[in-house]
């Protein structure tokens, strides 16, 4: 439930010195090319592929419950809930676990990279084109020297129609 | 708030408990000097503590109240019963006074000067004043609480709103606390220690967790075969277990502590009742866990409260009916099978089934045919329905309708189970069943598509197992463990009832058949018991029960209600609970279930609608069969040797006319010797005679066609008395047998240009069939629609009819909305509509003509309905 249980071992933390702005830190990870960003503050550990349980008749983009540590955990699968196409086989999968009222969810994502503090000032809201689908799970972008991170609304992401 | 206080206030919610108990023992034995001994040596305390604390309040009260005590000690007077209320309501005002203090940390404002001086007056006299049960001053009716909360009020007009707003919570916690102190002191005498329940269900967390790794690693071990890691991992097992085991006995309590309010209650209630009843409780040293304890306070209170209201007579009516005086109300509980048993039983009148029918029948729950086939166990059932109360009169006490659906509803909630047994006369008995603990469930794992899933071991009757392929003769033994399927609904017959079944795997999506083809394995049938009601799980595989930690489901999953939570197994992972209601619901089974679902009320209110007498008869193999009895003519009994036989036909005489006899398709030759029983049938001067082995019955019942069969012959099956039961086709055989009866018909109706079109709506399959042949040998083309909906799109799109027939009853839009639009839209609102309906007539006459109906007719009523259609087409 604490930070201190962060738990990513082979992800050196990316120290960017401190701008005059806020600074926020994400882990970034990956999903179809795209980088993304969640709020370190409420990933809780970074884990390789695990057995999930699929639900059936439950929404299709959850992958199913898994057991981390005696704790049930709900598993999203994060490309489907943008959307994306579900025909690459997800040989390499990686396992974000964030805290969101009270419990917890793991997000699954193509890979995970380094853990970023990012400036404000190169943060942008969404640009108007992106698809609605986007729009809604997307707080806005961060612009890095050569490519952009898209920052995931954790809370948006987990409220799924019925 | 003061450390000091704090203490005080657990200490003194103890005493209070213990108080209300023993001054009830004291006014059953007056002359016990022990007991008052004890009393008092408590309120001496409270006393003194108060004293000591500064709570002048609290300890003038105390006070006045022990000076009674010392009097009666000293022998000055007898602790008669008004005497023991009087203090028992000091006691209550001190509870009160106590409440408050542990929400605002202060003793109220005010005075209790009416009390103090009445005790004082009882000291000096040993008459207690105007505190009768019956003249109840305010503050005298305690156990109401609203009305004790005015008293309060009153004296502390600033602390009203809030007063209001936290009574509800602060009374729930300080139940619980009493409960968890009085738990701990039965528990091992005064050598304890006061532990926070969140440490408590910290480590109870924890250590499951432990159990799970513990597990994990065993399994580890045992595919590593021998190390030297195996001896301290034996070790880091037992020790692990005895933790559990341990820990769990800290959760547990001693059911006593949930009973420890009932005999005041009961002492008050006989008061207010003018009863006597004796509440004996039997095995209250029966532990469970802490969590359920505290969840099954309520619905036993209210029950013990209803048993002491309803079920116990009057000493009067007791008299009369050569009973003791005194009621018993017997409170017992006992283990058995990881399960806990309550038990609630008076010896008062019983429940009495007829006013249970009225009841039920005035309030609209359910039919007069439909009650005519329940049994007394599916009727009493109805007293768990929302807004049922027996009780002729209502009392303060009970009685207000509100209640017994709670109780169950609460009970059903932690997975308990309540059945009640009842003999009118001689008193009822209510069986509750419920899991020892929460945290740890026994389940019975099975699978699915190679996914393994949990059933709740408390909602299992047994395991069957059984085929899908056809038994290879017509081995009866067979058909007991064989899947059938009427229009793909499986079902078993199971000693000799027809079990509704529900493939899991199919259910969950995992697969579109229950079975493979050409699979011979047998398919496990869990058989699941929901209220009165049954029904079979398919699955693929079962496995072995386990006990296991429940963990909820993330509210993510919440709507997915055929899982009630999930688990981690030994090897880690994670399978899911089923949860058989919520499998039956989303099976859309119709199972009737003892939960106020409106849902299904409303299903069976619809369903109600087509009660129809059938004539139950046996020819042909085992099934019954089953025509409706209106279109029976007369049940004969011919001599065999009467059969006449014409052009290779058989044919009888019969009453100065021919008869043709037939009999079921696939039947061996007919006999020729001995009794025949035979149906006859007539048809505009057609008689039909056919042959069955055995007239079985008539019976009312629900019209609700399972299937319509493929066999020639038959419309379907239904389901009557329990029993799948063939129905017949009578007009098959009509035509099969005079071949011009149809033709003739036929032929007429092309004779005629002017046939009118009629449009039939009916949703009932069997209906549909059954009127349309009807309809069709009265002349009229007939085109059938089984909804309104889909009836008002026809005649949107342009159908050409001459008139209408339509049933009322219909879900989603009835016979009377569907008038009510056809007679708003310009283009219909002439067009004739007849009205179908199963209830009487007469009472339906003023609705169904403010609907625009020109006519409606009794179901049962064909004639009347062709007589109908013709008069209002002519008009």
């Amino acid at each position: 439930m604490s930070k201190a249980s962060l738990n990513i071992v082979s992800f050196p933390i990316n120290h960017i010195q401190p701008n005059k702005d806020t600074v926020k830190e994400f882990v970034t990870v990956t999903i179809e090319n795209q980088m993304f960003g969640i709020p370190v503050a409420i990933v809780q550990d970074v884990l390789r592929k695990q057995r999930i349980t699929p639900v059936p008749l439950a929404s299709q983009e959850i992958a199913g419950v898994m057991n981390l540590r005696g704790r049930i955990v709900t598993a999203i699968d994060v490309r489907k809930r943008l959307g994306l196409d579900d025909t690459n086989s997800r040989t390499k999968s990686m396992y974000v676990v964030v805290e969101y009222k009270g419990e917890q969810y793991s997000l699954i994502v193509d890979s995970v990279g380094e853990v970023m503090a990012l400036p404000a000032k190169n943060f942008e809201n969404n640009p108007n084109n992106l698809s609605p689908q986007w729009q809604e799970v997307s707080l806005g972008v961060y612009r890095l020297d050569n490519k952009l991170m898209v920052v995931l609304d954790v809370a948006k992401l987990l409220t799924l129609a019925t | 708030m003061d450390d000091l206080i704090a203490d005080f206030l657990t200490e003194t919610n103890e005493s209070l408990g213990q108080l209300d108990n023993e001054l009830v023992k004291l006014e059953q034995n007056p002359e016990d000097k022990n007991i008052l001994s004890s009393i008092f040596r408590v309120m001496h305390t409270i006393k003194g503590t108060c004293g000591f604390l500064g709570l002048s309040r609290l300890a003038s009260v105390a006070h006045a109240s022990e000076n009674v005590l010392g009097k009666i000690r000293e022998g000055a007077f007898a602790a008669n019963p008004s005497v023991i209320s009087l203090i028992l309501e000091s006691i209550d005002c001190i509870k009160e006074l106590i409440s408050q203090l542990e929400e605002k940390g202060a003793e109220p404002q005010g005075e209790d000067r009416d009390l103090i001086e009445r005790l004082n007056h009882c000291a000096a006299t040993g008459e207690a004043k105007g505190q009768s049960y019956v003249a109840a001053t305010d503050s005298n009716s305690a156990h109401k609480k609203e009305e004790h909360k005015e008293v309060v009020i009153t004296q502390n007009p600033d602390a009203l709103s809030r007063e209001a707003k936290e009574a509800a919570a602060a009374q729930g916690l300080k139940v619980a606390e009493e409960g968890a102190t009085e738990g701990s002191r039965t528990a091992s005498g005064g050598n304890t220690i006061r532990v926070g329940l969140d440490v408590l269900e910290k480590l109870m967390q924890m250590v499951s967790e432990l159990v799970l790794t513990r597990n994990q690693l065993l399994q580890l071990a045992r595919s590593v075969g021998e190390t030297e890691f195996n001896t301290p991992l034996q070790r880091l097992s037992h020790i692990t277990t005895d933790l559990q085991e341990g820990v769990m006995k800290t959760r547990m309590q001693p059911i006593g502590n949930a009973w420890a309010k009932f005999p005041r209650l009961i002492r008050d209630l006989s008061h207010e009742l003018g009863k006597k009843i004796d509440l004996r409780m039997i095995g209250a040293d029966t532990e469970l866990d802490r969590q359920l304890l505290e969840m099954i306070k309520d619905p036993l209170t209210h029950m013990v409260r209803n048993s002491a209201d309803h079920g116990i007579e009057k000493i009067d009516d007791r008299k009369t009916a050569g009973k003791s005086e005194v009621g018993v109300i017997t409170l017992s509980a006992y283990h058995e099978g990881g399960h806990i048993i309550i038990k609630i039983a008076d010896d008062g009148k019983g429940l009495n089934v007829e006013k249970i029918k009225e009841k039920v029948l005035a309030n609209g729950l359910a039919t007069e045919s439909e009650i005519a086939v329940m049994s007394e166990q599916q009727i009493y059932q109805f007293i768990f329905k929302p807004g049922f109360s027996t009780a002729a009169q209502v009392t303060s006490v009970s009685g207000r309708g509100v209640g017994m659906d709670v109780v169950l509803t609460n009970l059903q909630k932690i997975g308990g189970v309540v059945e009640l047994s009842s003999v009118f006369g001689n008193g009822t008995t209510f069986h509750i069943k419920i899991p020892l603990t929460l945290a740890i469930m026994p389940v019975l794992v099975v699978e699915a598509q190679d996914q393994l899933f949990a059933i709740p071991q408390i909602r299992i009757v047994e395991i069957v197992n059984a085929y899908t392929t056809q038994g290879t003769n017509n081995e009866e033994s067979l058909l007991e463990h064989r899947i059938e399927i009427i229009n793909d609904a499986p079902v078993l017959r199971l000693r000799e009832r027809l079990l509704p079944l529900v493939s899991l795997p199919k259910i969950l999506g995992l697969r579109n058949d229950f079975r493979l083809k050409n699979d011979e394995r047998p398919i496990y049938i869990v058989v699941c018991q929901l209220g009165s009601y049954s029904f079979g799980i398919m699955t693929d595989k079962v496995y072995d029960t386990e006990e296991i930690v429940v963990k909820p489901v993330s509210p993510l999953l919440k709507n997915v209600q055929v899982f009630s939570g999930c688990t981690i197994l030994g090897d880690g992972n994670v399978i899911l609970i089923v949860d058989p209601n919520g499998l039956a619901k989303h099976a859309d089974m119709q199972i009737i279930t003892t939960e106020g679902d409106i849902d299904s009320q409303q299903h069976k209110f619809i369903a109600g609608s087509n009660i129809t007498s059938f004539l139950i008869f046996k020819a042909e193999g085992k099934t019954p069969k089953a025509v409706p009895l209106e279109l029976v003519s007369r049940l004969e009994e011919i001599d065999a040797s009467r059969i006449e036989w014409s052009g290779g036909r058989p044919v009888l005489q019969y009453r100065g006319d021919l008869m043709r006899i037939v009999q079921l398709e696939n039947r061996a030759k007919l006999p020729d010797s001995g009794v025949l029983q035979v149906i006859v049938f007539m048809d505009e001067g057609k008689i039909l005679g056919l042959i069955v082995d055995e007239i079985v019955d008539i019976v009312d019942h629900e019209m609700n066609v399972k299937m319509l069969s493929g066999s020639e012959g038959l419309l379907g099956s239904a389901v009557i008395n329990d029993r799948t039961t063939d129905l017949v086709d009578v007009s098959y055989y009509f035509s099969q047998t005079f071949e011009d009866w149809l033709q003739h018909k036929n032929s007429q109706i092309r004779a005629s240009n002017n046939q009118k079109h009629i449009l039939l709506v009916d949703d009932s399959a069997f209906f549909r069939k059954f009127m349309e042949p009807i309809l069709s040998v009265a002349n009229y083309r007939v085109t059938t629609v089984d909804s309104a909906i889909k009836a008002t799109e026809l005649l949107n799109d342009g159908i050409d009819c001459d008139a209408i027939v339509t049933d009322i009853d219909m879900p989603e839009m009835n016979g009377i909305q569907f008038a009510e639009l056809c007679r708003k839209d310009s283009r219909f609102h002439s067009l004739p509509i007849i009205a179908l309906t199963s209830y009487d007539p007469e009472k339906f006459k003023i609705d169904a003509k403010d609907a625009g109906f020109n006519s409606f007719v009794s179901k049962s009523d064909r004639n009347t309905l062709v007589d109908t259609l013709s008069r209002v087409l002519a008009e």
